[in-house]
């Protein structure tokens, strides 16, 4: 029998002790005698946010099916938790052997958002790793980050030996074997990290310096070392079918986030809105093979006894086989009582008929993104969708028996007016209205329910909207209030609920979209002063990072407020995510002409991820390649 | 046709609450490739019950199920089938098809026997073993048990069937309790009522409690909900 960590009576007073057990159906257990790397895999929030991560499940798999590795799972412990190792000086380890972390080769931390930050740190810290990399040595495990954060990895670059850029997939092999070089043959650290350099897609963070000018922006960035790439190219797996799935994943004890089989049918989006970065970093959108999903799907049932299966996708609805994979689906899982989720479809004709044939008569809720109230709005995001089709949809829905719509928005959003914030609220309006006019009264069961929730808009790295002023707390909460007002003035506000989200915490997630070097000792100040979970509303402390901020001398609005000029170096403009800056500044500018931009499947627009031959952008009878 | 599992529940597996055993179960079974029946209606579940939720932090060697299953593969093949299933810490320890008409199992719990130890390092109250003794050969223990009512007072002593001090290899008190749906009593009841009777306080923690065996009635015998044949 495994022995844990903790002992009993410290898991009988913490809240789940089973986040901390390990065990779990599908865990890999190896002999560590046996093995020559161990690798423990990181998400920094809680075991149930953790464990419902694809990419960490990826990971695992394809490491574990290297005989020489032994990848291990590691999660942040709960505040409760946390406070009795601290106390009683429980070095943090990994679920699997329960061993500590600080005892294994390479411990790799997914970021996937920013408002994780100070949890990498609490995660170093409780393994007692040094936090900052240029304080470890041999001994240390190397730190390795990835996700989707570490497009603009300057931010947290201190507390990393080494930044992968990119898909997973594709270069691990010969990192873990140049480590076993690096053991072998007794090199120091800093000459494994300048061998790691090398690795395409391996960014050390270590080996570069940057020079700012006097108004705060950046000079240039200056290799130390001879021979180091000046760019690091993100990584990307080009046949999506020949490449490491999880088809044993791990089935947790507990109840996690995403408690069900996942299927990505395929990675990117060929859309192109302008906010969107998952959409730009994830080019070129490349497919799945279909006949290899549905042998997927039917293992990976029968391997974890899951009662419900999900698409993953940035637009499932853009996936070429989606019909012939749908009726497979529904025929299979309707044997087996298996519920089918479907996130991320548009609604249309198709979607609410597969919508009626996989969900019980209890209809649930439809979800519309317009993301923008306005048409033009809608253009400058090049949001390709009308309200035309919005409410086509929603006709459908109605007619089809559903009730209740929600429905996303973004506030602040670039060259936003007054009246594109208002027109938030009579699109709500509209919705309503259609609702009254398309169903007869006899037929309706109360009120249509309409949910408009309202995110506020955050310029992130690698999109068109790099360049644009993020807004001021004290614009965000202003625009809120007149979506709130404007609602309440329409006709049908008695069927519309409105929801926003809190202005402080995107203004953080702003400063470190955008953030440089400098604010590297800002989170470790922060971390210093109390700050962990500040993804978790309940755990976020604006004061101690305000005051954070300023004991550093580092001014948040700097980075968020401003709109950056045409030719401004950006800290993250060393990578080269597959996407052409001049691609990004064309539209920006097409952007702020409100001019839309076709997408993928409809024409090619010179992006620059052609060059990878692979996906869409090899698929014939596209348009013209730039 | 209605099928009862015996299983055991030993090691980390003992910081799994008891609705987390469900649903491990619910996957298992879909593992397993067992024929289960499923309830009728828009939100088909698989017709499964529990005889008695254990707490968390207890472990076990007597744990009960039902479930309907819509063909019967045999005893020996289904316990084959879940047990290549299983995490480390729970094990199939017997299948038994039940007569028809047999009650659930959950119904059926009369009495269940556990075996506490207490966790090492806790120093107990001088002599303690024979105190323990004296405290259950009284005729009448009276105490204040807490119900979803409100409080009220019962004689403790009609719901202890056996208890008995074991000593090898470390002091361990066994008991067979009343486990019945009105007037279930925890092992943990027992030896606070008598430690507080010596005027002294069990720390938090200190009972390590192994369930041995679940009993049903039957003809005023208590046997094991899975009785030998």
């Amino acid at each position: 029998m495994r022995k844990l960590a903790l002992r009993d009576d410290i898991l009988l007073q913490v809240e789940k002790p089973a986040r901390y057990i390990g065990g779990e159906v599908n865990a890999v257990m190896k002999d560590k005698e046996q093995v020559a790397v161990r690798f423990a895999m990181c998400f920094p929030d809680v075991y149930e946010i953790g464990m419902s991560h694809l990419g960490i499940q990826i990971i695992y798999d394809m490491m574990n099916q290297f005989e020489d590795v032994w990848c291990e799972r590691v999660y942040s412990p709960w505040v409760d938790l946390d406070q009795i190792m601290r106390k009683e000086k429980i070095p943090l380890f990994a679920l699997e052997s329960q061993d500590p972390v600080r005892d294994f080769d390479f411990l790799g931390i997914t970021i996937q958002y920013e408002m994780c930050y100070t949890n990498i740190l609490q995660i170093l810290d409780l393994s007692g790793i040094p936090l900052l990399a240029r304080d470890r040595g041999e001994q240390d495990p190397v730190v390795i980050g990835g996700g989707p954060c570490t497009y603009n990895p300057e931010p947290f670059c201190d507390f990393f030996d080494l930044i992968y850029v990119g898909e997973a997939e594709t270069r691990y092999r010969e990192l873990l074997d140049l480590y076993k070089e690096y053991k072998a043959g007794g090199w120091t650290r800093r000459k494994f990290l300048c061998r790691a350099a090398l690795i395409p897609g391996i960014y050390v963070p270590s080996l570069y310096e940057v020079i700012y000018r006097e108004d705060g922006t950046i000079r240039e960035r200056i290799p130390l070392e001879e021979g180091i790439p000046q760019i690091i190219e993100k990584e990307l797996v080009k046949d999506m079918t020949d490449t490491y799935y999880p088809l044993k994943p791990v089935v947790p004890f507990i109840q996690v986030t995403q408690d069900r089989v996942v299927l990505e049918i395929q990675r990117g989006c060929i859309r192109g809105c302008r906010f969107c970065q998952a959409g730009q970093i994830y080019r070129p959108v490349r497919e799945r093979d279909v006949d290899t999903l549905k042998r997927y799907a039917v293992e990976m049932l029968k391997n974890t006894g899951h009662e419900e299966i999900s698409l993953s996708s940035l637009s499932s609805s853009d996936y070429s086989r989606l019909p012939e994979l749908l009726d497979y689906l529904i025929e299979k899982c309707g044997q087996e009582k298996i519920n089918i989720s479907l996130p991320s479809l548009r609604i249309d004709a198709f979607s609410l008929d597969v919508m009626n044939r996989v969900q019980d008569v209890k209809k649930s809720s439809l979800t519309f993104a317009p993301e923008a109230g306005s048409q033009r709005m809608r253009d400058i995001i090049n949001k390709g969708l009308t309200e035309e089709v919005i409410l086509e949809g929603a006709r459908l829905a109605f007619e089809g028996g559903w009730t209740r719509v929600k429905l996303y928005f973004m506030l602040g959003l670039p060259m936003e007016t007054q009246e594109d914030i208002r027109e938030i609220a009579h699109l709500c309006n509209k919705i309503a209205a259609l609702f009254y006019d398309t169903v007869p009264r006899e037929k309706r069961n109360g009120r249509v329910q309409i949910v408009a929730s309202t995110s506020f808009f955050i310029p992130k790295p690698f999109t068109p909207f790099q360049w644009a002023a993020q807004n001021t707390k004290e614009q965000f909460l202003e625009k809120a209030y007149l979506t709130r007002t404007s609602i309440a003035g329409e006709l049908n506000q008695k069927s519309i609920k409105y929801n926003w989200h809190e202005a402080d915490a995107s203004v953080l997630e702003g400063v470190f979209a955008r953030g440089d070097r400098r604010l590297n000792q800002v989170i470790l100040r922060a971390y210093e002063k109390g700050c962990l979970y500040d993804a978790w509303s309940e755990y976020y402390r604006n004061d101690v990072w305000l005051s954070a901020f300023s004991e550093c001398g580092v001014d948040p609005d700097f980075y968020t407020v401003r709109e950056r000029a045409d030719d401004e170096v950006f800290p993250w403009d060393f990578l080269d995510c597959g996407v052409s800056r001049a691609f990004l500044l064309r539209e920006w500018h097409r952007s702020c002409r409100g001019e839309v931009t076709p997408n993928c499947k409809e024409r090619c627009n010179g992006c620059g991820a052609s060059r990878y031959g692979c996906g869409i952008c090899t698929e014939s009878g596209k348009g013209a390649q730039l | 046709m209605k099928v009862r599992i015996k299983f055991s529940k030993n090691g980390p597996l003992k910081f799994i609450g008891h609705l987390d055993v469900m649903r491990y179960f619910q996957k298992a079974i879909r593992r397993s490739s067992i024929p289960i029946a499923y309830s009728e209606g828009f939100n088909p579940h698989q017709i499964m019950s529990f005889a008695s939720p254990l707490s968390v932090g207890h472990t076990s060697q007597g744990e009960y199920m039902d479930i309907e299953v819509t063909s019967f593969l045999g005893e020996d093949e289904m316990r084959e089938r879940l047990q290549g299933v299983m995490a480390e810490g729970i094990e199939i320890l017997k299948v038994r098809l039940l007569p028809a008409g047999a009650g659930n199992a959950m119904a059926s719990v009369a009495a269940a026997s556990y075996r506490v130890t207490f966790r090492p390092g806790i120093s107990l109250p001088d002599h303690w073993q024979e105190k323990l003794a004296a405290f259950y050969e009284q005729e009448e223990i009276p105490v204040v048990k807490k119900t979803k009512k409100g409080e009220k007072e019962i004689n403790l002593k009609e719901s202890i069937y056996d208890l008995h001090i074991d000593t090898n290899p470390c002091p361990a008190v066994c008991m067979l309790l009343n486990a019945s749906s009105g007037g279930n009593i925890r092992p943990s009841f027992v030896l606070e009522r008598f430690f507080a009777t010596l005027k002294w306080e069990l720390p938090p923690y200190a009972l390590m409690v192994h369930r041995l065996e679940l009993y049903r009635r039957e003809e005023e015998r208590l046997v094991p909900l899975i009785w030998e044949k």
